[in-house]
């Protein structure tokens, strides 16, 4: 995999000294191309390691690397190029008056050609299915249409890494189909590494690879299938299965057997029917 | 609350005065606040007014607009034009009312007064109406460049007006929710006796600034991770063109400070 990869050695995190730790002990990579998702409840240091990774924190004991690179300081900027973020609150990451002014703002931090800027806006923008919105206020978009925004603004400045911060929480159904969209075509259009933290265990199947957070520790590390096996010690950590995984236990109960855990309905369509014309 | 969200007057179009660059028009704006107090004789504020009605014409606003830009400050011309009235007691006497004497010079000094008061407000409003806000900050921006050089802080002014501009329809829209809220709570914002009304703001204003205040530091780590830094290194994306038309304006500007200053007594 070479150097392009985000490593945490042995990190550990807190915000004050007399505070509990937030993260104790955490090491884990992420390769090139791969999408990581990264889940747990409220207060597991999930949303404390996307801001590790961007180097808006640092931690007290233990080392990030990225690409190779440890975050400190000094190579912050550098590794903010690389490694974009796109938050939960659509409001309050839209920086620019409209929306070209937005997906420049990190263009022009970067100290970028105008030229190349203008090019890059219209790239961006497509990627996400937002030309023609250009000159569009914030406050004419929808709230999915602004997280598009802010993904085409990162993606501008065409990082090797994108961490979404549970950027579909506040959206309606609709707005967090569109994201899931938009982002399962960016990743496979270009050559990045995706890492989605969320609480949403129905984000999670399409991922690669899941890293699930539990009180500041890595409490598994694996593919969707795996983790959706465990049913029972997800929900006692706080976290809750998605409803076909809940309707194949219940079918397994009735006495079908199942040869796979489905991840989708398409997937326990196939088990079923395959069922049915086996029998 | 409305539901059209225009920041300020600015009405779209493709005219002459809407295409100027609006360092040149706030540059003029200024140097014509200047003239307009050398005016001395009709000849010299006919010229004036020539400009400010045709910069007026060709930048296509309707009338009423301008008059209802006029709106605010009537009362301040009048107010003014009475006192000139009032105090001056130089040239003939030309009425007395109730023992009150109006002399020649009270008239003409009120009337110069108020027609100064008039071409400063149409012209500065012209600005408004036929710049965006946006626009208006990069020309200041730009126009203030030079104060860097003493430590003044120009691109942070000019970033915090225009993340200010960006965040008034979400404040005014976040107000409404709030004020809908605390309707349904039971707070009562338009009966009662003015003190009641005041007080009925509070829970309105309260978690207005607690949000707004979270808002700006979410608003300060998105930025950061975006990777700002300061104004330092920067590119812009925005950028101002001093085009022909621009230089038509000096032209004619240089030419109004020239007759200007032949017209005068």
């Amino acid at each position: 995999m070479g150097n392009t990869q985000i490593e945490f050695r042995n990190v550990s995190f807190r915000y004050q000294e007399d505070m509990p730790w937030v993260l104790k002990d955490v090491s884990f990579t992420i390769y090139n191309n791969e999408w990581v998702a990264m889940i747990g409840h409220n207060g597991s240091g999930k949303s404390t390691i996307a801001k590790l990774m961007n180097g808006l924190l640092f931690p007290q004991e233990g080392e990030i690397l990225v690409d190779g690179q440890p975050v400190t300081a000094s190579t912050v900027w550098d590794i903010r190029r690389k490694v974009g973020m796109v938050f939960q609150n659509p409001d309050n990451q839209f920086v620019g008056t409209t929306v070209r002014d937005d997906v420049a703002f990190g263009m022009e931090n970067h100290g970028m050609a105008r030229d190349l800027m203008l090019e890059r806006i219209t790239e961006s923008l497509e990627a996400v299915g937002m030309n023609g919105y250009e000159r569009h206020e914030p406050h004419r978009l929808s709230g999915g249409q602004k997280q598009r925004v802010a993904i085409a603004s990162v993606l501008a400045v065409s990082p090797q890494y994108i961490i979404l911060d549970e950027a579909t929480a506040m959206l309606d159904p609709k707005g967090r189909k569109e994201i899931m969209e938009t982002i399962r075509e960016v990743q496979s259009a270009r050559d990045l590494s995706l890492i989605t933290i969320t609480h949403d265990l129905l984000e999670v199947t399409q991922a690669d690879r899941v890293i699930v957070m539990n009180k500041g520790e890595i409490w598994m590390e694996g593919t969707p299938r795996e983790l959706f096996a465990k049913k029972e010690q997800l929900i006692e950590i706080g976290l809750d299965t998605p409803f076909v995984s809940k309707l194949a236990d219940e079918l397994k109960d009735a006495g079908l057997p199942l040869t796979r855990e489905p991840l989708n309905h398409q997937e326990l369509l196939e088990e079923l029917w395959t069922f049915h014309s086996t029998r | 609350m409305s539901n059209s969200m225009i920041i300020g007057q600015y009405i779209p179009g493709d005219s002459f005065v809407h295409r100027l660059d609006p360092r040149s028009k706030i540059a003029i704006i200024f140097f014509f606040v200047i003239i307009v107090f050398f005016a001395n004789s009709v000849m010299s504020y006919g010229l004036l007014a020539l400009f400010a009605i045709g910069s007026a014409a060709t930048s296509r606003i309707p009338l009423s607009y301008i008059m209802k830009g006029l709106k605010p400050v009537w009362f301040l011309v009048i107010f003014t034009f009475l006192l000139h009235l009032i105090v001056t007691k130089q040239g003939e006497v030309l009425v007395s009312i109730l023992g009150w004497e109006i002399y020649e010079e009270g008239l003409i000094q009120g009337a110069a007064i108020s027609l100064r008061f008039f071409l400063l407000i149409m012209v500065t409003s012209l600005l408004t109406f036929t710049t965006t806000p946006i626009e208006i900050t990069d020309a200041i921006e730009e126009l203030l460049g030079p104060l860097k050089k003493v430590n003044f802080p120009v691109h942070e002014l000019a970033l915090m007006m225009s993340i200010s501009l960006r965040f008034i329809p979400t404040l005014m829209q976040e107000t409404e929710k709030i004020s809908k809220a605390q309707a349904s709570r039971g707070v009562d914002f338009r009966t009662g006796s003015f003190k009641d009304r005041v007080k009925a703001v509070i829970p309105l204003l309260v978690p207005l600034f607690v949000s707004a205040f979270k808002r700006a530091e979410e608003l300060a780590m998105a930025m950061e991770a975006r990777g700002y830094q300061g104004g330092e290194g920067r590119t812009k994306l925005r950028e101002l063109h001093l085009g022909k038309t621009d230089v038509y304006l000096y032209i004619l500007f240089i030419l109004l400070v020239i007759g200007l200053f032949l017209t005068r007594s």
